[in-house]
């Protein structure tokens, strides 16, 4: 591995811009925003840690709910989902704060701030909230000035119809190498699409919905989303949808160039020479 | 791609420990003076924002008797214990009387009466509580704007305080300056204005009861349920609540939340 090959490329062709400064910038804005967000929405959770369908909140019978219940000398989580419930003492419902087990939706370490406080969960959550429509806002506009949200987001008609390929080459973990490694792959072009036209506006819509102010301004809010109530569960479900793809996103990250993909997304740069060098002995 | 794993060990240890450490950072951010004063800026944005789009006359969703919640459950104080308080309810109300004053033409005092006398407005409308949940009840009272016509407010008035008569105990201490915890709170004069800005004496059509309120409560519609009062003794018109109890203009926003609850 340490010989050099005579298929290196010169310096000049092995370092790619990846990411121009603007994309970088808006995406750790947005990841910061996003953590932020995720753990102060559970604070808010937290302190009516029920979902229900409809306008109005049917307290016998929520959609989903966390709670603790009373289980021999002490307590026990419990988590019901659509009528099906789901033992999970020791992280939903029920989890260890100082030792002891105490009755809590969401577990302290997964909230801002960790002890129960919605008035200051509040306050994280809507100044963040704010941060990521404004820096939303802003890469939208610079993705459409500039191009490059047609350019680098849309499949081209071509990459549609490998996509069955590029499932199995990722489930292999076989990752585009070279000139292919240039461009965003198919499937990573379609869940940047849905996460950025699909689930943040959801949760933004969903969010503004639950707002009584806005719905005196835009009450066809509710008539889109079914109520307030179930705006609030759509706001969590799609909030648990953005997780999974942070989760994949991560998985994807760390496994096709840890160093290679943080250095392209901090400083623009991306390193093709490894990947130009692998290619070369597989052929 | 092995010259990559020393590098990726390190990193995921440092994002580990910085994960840690902003967990414990993140708390003390919440507790830092500028920090929650840069927070609340955003507050203020949305007071804003809101005011811009939803103005003075937009209306909050209003629904149909099909609609009402069965399961309303009361919240906050629902059975207050203060001397003053059931001497009057004991009476059925009938020495209660609402007091209107401060900067007043005409210092108004008006018994439940009195109050069903003037115009009324029913309203079926949707009560969402900052915990998360809603209810849908149907409410009936005064305009507030037709109580504050009568008392003719001065033009230097900005704010309409609601003073009431419920102490919320903080745990099981005895209560040595009962005015400093009692509920208050406070809306500016858009707000008084709005046409579904009552202040209720019925719920549901039946006499409002003591876990909602009685004898009266605000109904604020466009904002969140805490800042609809109940157990209202008195209405003051003032320039600034900025040297009342806490200074934020409410009972729960001494205690953190926001003063503008519209979402």
């Amino acid at each position: 591995m340490a010989a050099v090959l005579d298929t290196d490329p010169p310096a000049a062709e092995r370092w790619f811009r990846r990411h121009a400064g603007w994309v970088r910038v808006t995406h750790w804005i947005n990841a910061l925003c996003f953590v932020l967000l995720l753990m102060s929405g559970l604070q808010i959770f937290n302190a009516h840690p029920a979902l229900y369908i409809g306008e109005r909140s049917d307290f016998a019978h929520p959609a989903i709910a966390i709670e603790a219940r009373r289980a021999g000398q002490g307590i026990a989580g419990q988590t019901l989902i659509f009528g099906h419930a789901f033992d999970t003492t020791g992280l939903l419902g029920a989890s260890r704060q100082g030792g002891e087990l105490t009755p809590r939706a969401f577990p302290s370490w997964a909230t801002i701030p960790s002890d129960q406080d919605l008035a200051t969960g509040r306050r994280w959550h809507f100044f963040f909230a704010w941060l990521l429509v404004i820096n939303g806002l802003a890469y939208l506009v610079l993705g459409l000035a500039s191009r490059h949200l047609g350019r680098a987001l849309l499949p081209s008609g071509g990459a549609l119809t490998h996509i069955g390929a590029e499932i199995l080459d990722h489930l292999r973990l076989r990752f585009p190498r070279g000139e292919a490694a240039k461009r965003y792959n198919v499937l990573q072009q379609l869940a940047y699409l849905i996460v950025v036209f699909v689930l943040f506006p959801l949760m933004i819509l969903t969010g503004l919905t639950m707002a009584p102010g806005i719905d005196s301004a835009a009450p066809q809010l509710l008539a889109l989303f079914g109520g307030r109530q179930t705006a609030r569960l759509i706001h969590f479900v799609t909030a648990s949808g953005l997780v999974l793809f942070v989760a994949v996103h991560l998985a994807m990250v760390l496994l096709s160039g840890l160093w290679n993909n943080l250095r392209s997304m901090i400083t623009g740069w991306y390193d093709l020479g490894e990947e130009r060098r692998t290619a070369a002995s597989r052929q | 791609m092995s010259r990559d794993r020393p590098h990726r060990r390190g990193l995921l240890k440092a994002l580990a420990a910085l994960g840690g450490l902003a967990a414990s950072g993140c708390d003390r951010l919440s507790n830092d003076q500028h920090f929650r004063s840069v927070l609340d800026a955003a507050n203020t944005l949305t007071y804003r924002a809101q005011r811009l789009l939803i103005g003075a006359h937009k209306l909050a969703p209003e629904y149909t008797e099909a609609d009402i919640s069965p399961d309303f459950r009361p919240n906050g104080s629902t059975d207050p214990q203060d001397e003053e308080y059931l001497d009057l309810a004991d009476n059925g109300f009938a020495d209660w009387r609402l007091k209107v004053d401060g900067l007043v033409e005409h210092e108004l005092a008006l018994s439940l009466a009195e109050l069903r006398q003037l115009p009324s407005r029913t309203q079926i409308t949707r009560h969402d509580c900052v915990e998360g949940w809603s209810s849908i009840a149907k409410w009936t009272g005064v305009p507030l704007s037709e109580v504050l016509e009568r008392a003719r407010v001065k033009g230097e008035a900005r704010y309409v305080v609601f003073h009431c008569a419920d102490t919320l105990n903080e745990g099981s201490e005895i209560v040595t300056d009962p005015e400093s915890i009692r509920y208050y709170e406070s809306i500016d004069l858009v707000d008084a204005a709005h046409p579904q800005t009552i202040l209720a004496y019925e719920m549901n059509g039946k006499a409002l009861t003591t876990p909602y309120g009685a004898p009266l409560r605000l109904r604020l519609e466009r904002q969140l349920g805490y800042k609809m009062a109940k157990y209202i003794m008195r209405i003051e018109l003032v320039r600034s609540f900025d040297d009342l109890h806490g200074g934020k203009g409410g009972y729960w926003e001494d205690r953190g939340y926001e003063w503008y609850a519209g979402i």
